[in-house]
């Protein structure tokens, strides 16, 4: 009888102290969230960066290596470009990392001008599902345009007949498959589109996630290449680096100036061989280099132009732009063997002059 | 103890004190009955107040998370109106958001996965609590029903992905529609194999909750056993196997993984049941993370409140209906 009495009393005290707890907890939920993990300590732990999910494997290797010989940790969340962006806003992190420059609204958000900086580049292809066609399948924006919209709905459209002489198509009806996550892939692929279609540019716009006019969507890369690889006929959008590792079909795009290119990490850093303006925020699609792939982009990190807010020490800012800088040269080195892009040395010098603009105090910060 | 507890609390005048025996060794013993008295109604006392924290932090929770939905999707209600509800087109490019063809989706999927989820649900229920309460293989099948609920929901995403899928356009290429294989159809019949535990669960423990004196007094006036389940066992569980319906329809209501991966997300409104379509909770799901433009983001919380809206009207209604079988 005792022991039972004090089991039930020991159960009981540690009911009251949980529901005490949960109480307190609730009743703090008020507080903004992040004050305790923000970058504001100027500590020297770990530079902390968020963002873009395509950046996150070579982020990994980068940052790694980086680790290795220069002792430093940073800690990437690959959470997507807009979480990223929404995280140096809210000064949560040191550095931002985003596939598409940010907008008029987003910047209007930031208390302090922000710069971009270019660390690598990657291209959205056309992967397609026909098994009778032997050749690689060539499209012309046009053609890309009038299958997205769907107005060409059959593979042996005269249109696509037209520039692919000699192949034989066959007469299914063409399946779209489109991203049904808000992306970064979208937002190249919808930027592309609507840069050579007049149609495409009214009837649907630009954007991470769109009003597709037709088609089925599927998560991530792996749910686009699983919808391709399924159906027969079926033509969608995926990474260049997701296409090259599970040896996906993709198709030659028709370039700016007219040649049909087929996508490689070669052709993409030639995408970016062009004038690149001062601030780095450019589109490479629809790129006027003749070699180039029309369908490339440059991924950006984000961070803001005056290091020194929320108690930031030099030190930490110092590091940040050490970092930096190295991604844009050293670390270049281990792009091709995990399919990214190299930035093209137009891209290079354009990051380091942005990079050299970055200040501590009004004081700029590398030499 | 012959204490009253009448609004549960206990007061020191509710002992009852009893001075028989006045010797030392006598009120030694007395002494120690009424501490332990006082112990008992502390404890009493502490544990009915835990109670009533645990319940309060349930309601603080549901009201909560329902004030977060509204002050968060206040921009967009600002922006947008009531014509979100029925508005049919969802372009975040030109923040022009109609929430229709999500909500269309959800109880479109929703509804024919509980209209295929009824038959099998009720006869596994009938079968584990009438005709084989006992022995290996219903035990075998119980647990196996169970295991079906306890699986997580992106496996059932993709098996639906690789295995219905294929089967499903086969289908829809003898009927002569679309044959995409995903859509609404697909979704429902996922989400139909993932919400049979629900109901019957609870309708098998109905089911053996019926009186053995009443199924008896069937049998002896010359009942068949269908004529029992019939006319007994079914009237009498009612309301039970309604609620494990209702739990069911719950659960497909809110699923997100399973069904954004064989619903084929897009933002048109489905045309048939093979069409595909796109639920609220997928949407959410898929957009959310680069919902970059604080309406649009403000636009997919209002979808959340619309599908918690949804979820506690149509459990309004289903208590309703439980009330009234349950007063006939």
């Amino acid at each position: 009888m005792k022991t039972l009495f004090f089991n039930i009393k020991g159960l009981l005290t540690a009911a009251v102290v949980f529901a005490s707890f949960s109480l307190v907890s609730c009743g703090g939920g008020g507080n903004p969230s992040g004050t305790d993990s923000t970058a504001s300590g100027g500590s020297d732990e770990a530079l902390i960066g968020a963002g873009s999910s395509f950046d996150n494997p070579l982020f990994s290797k980068q940052f790694s290596q980086y680790s290795q010989t220069n002792g430093l940790k940073v800690n990437y969340q690959s959470v997507g470009s807009g979480a990223g962006i929404s995280q140096l806003t809210a000064k949560t992190v040191d550095f931002g990392a985003s596939d598409a420059p940010m907008n008029g609204k987003q910047d209007s958000g930031l208390t302090a001008p922000a710069i971009h900086i270019p660390v690598t580049e990657g291209a959205v292809v056309l992967s397609y599902n026909l098994s009778e066609v032997k050749d690689t399948l060539k499209l012309s924006p046009d053609v890309l345009a009038g299958i997205f919209l769907g107005k060409i709905t059959k593979w042996n459209d005269p249109k696509i007949a037209a520039i692919n002489k000699g192949v034989k198509l066959p007469a299914t009806a063409i399946l779209i498959a489109h991203r049904s996550d808000g992306s970064g892939t979208t937002n190249i692929f919808t930027t592309y589109l609507s840069k050579v279609s007049p149609d495409w540019s009214t009837i649907v716009g630009k954007g991470s996630a769109v009003n597709w006019p037709a088609g089925l969507g599927s998560k991530g890369n792996e749910g686009v290449a699983g919808l391709i690889k399924q159906t027969p006929g079926a033509i969608g959008y995926i990474e260049l680096a997701y296409a090259i590792q599970n040896s996906m079909p993709y198709a030659k795009m028709q370039n700016k100036a007219g040649n049909f290119i087929t996508p490689s990490i070669a052709s993409v850093t030639a995408a970016a061989n062009i004038q690149i303006p001062p601030d780095s925020k450019v589109s490479l699609t629809n790129t006027d280099a003749a070699d180039g792939y029309p369908i490339s982009s440059f991924s950006w990190v984000i961070i803001y132009k005056e290091q020194k807010y929320n108690d930031r020490s030099l030190d930490r800012a110092t590091k940040l732009l050490k970092l930096l800088s190295w991604m844009i040269h050293d670390g270049q080195q281990y792009s091709a063997a995990l399919n990214y892009a190299p930035l093209s040395p137009a891209a290079v010098s354009a990051g380091d002059a942005i990079l050299k603009s970055a200040t501590y105090d009004g004081k700029p910060i590398l030499q | 103890m012959d204490t009253s507890v009448e609004n549960g609390a206990l007061t020191r005048s509710d002992i009852p004190l009893r001075v028989i025996h006045s010797t030392p060794e006598g009120m030694a013993r007395i002494k120690r009955r009424v501490k332990r008295s006082f112990r008992q109604i502390r404890t009493e006392n502490v544990f009915r107040r835990t109670l009533t924290i645990m319940g309060l932090v349930m309601i603080i929770l549901v009201l909560g998370i329902l004030l977060t939905l509204i002050i968060q999707s206040l921009p967009s209600i600002k922006a947008l109106g009531l014509k979100y509800l029925w508005g049919k087109v969802w372009d975040p490019v030109q923040d022009i958001y109609g929430a229709w063809p999500f909500l269309l989706g959800t109880l479109l999927s929703s509804f024919l996965a509980l209209l295929i989820s009824i038959p099998f649900s009720l006869a596994v229920a009938i079968f584990l609590g009438e005709y084989y309460p006992k022995g290996w293989l219903p035990d075998f099948l119980k647990n196996a029903v169970e295991l079906i609920a306890a699986v997580p929901s992106v496996i059932y995403g993709f098996w639906g992905l690789a295995v219905l899928v294929p089967i499903v356009r086969t289908l829809e290429t003898h009927l002569g529609v679309e044959p995409v294989g995903v859509g609404i159809f697909s979704s429902s019949l996922i989400l139909a194999i993932m919400i049979i535990p629900y109901a019957a669960s609870l309708g098998r423990s109905m089911i053996q909750m019926v009186p053995s004196p009443l199924k008896e007094a069937a049998y002896g006036l010359g009942a068949t056993r269908w004529e029992v389940i019939r006319s007994v066992i079914l009237p009498y569980t009612k309301s039970g196997l309604f609620a494990g319906i209702l739990l069911s329809l719950g659960r497909a209501l809110g699923e997100t993984m399973a069904v954004t991966m064989v619903i084929g997300n897009t933002s048109l409104i489905p045309k048939n049941i093979f069409a595909p379509g796109n639920t609220m909770a997928s949407v959410i799901a898929n957009e959310f993370t680069e919902a970059d433009k604080p309406v649009y983001l403000s636009a997919l919380i209002e979808l959340g409140l619309v599908l918690f809206l949804v979820t506690v009207v149509i459990n309004l209604i289903g208590k309703k209906i439980i009330d009234r079988f349950t007063n006939e």
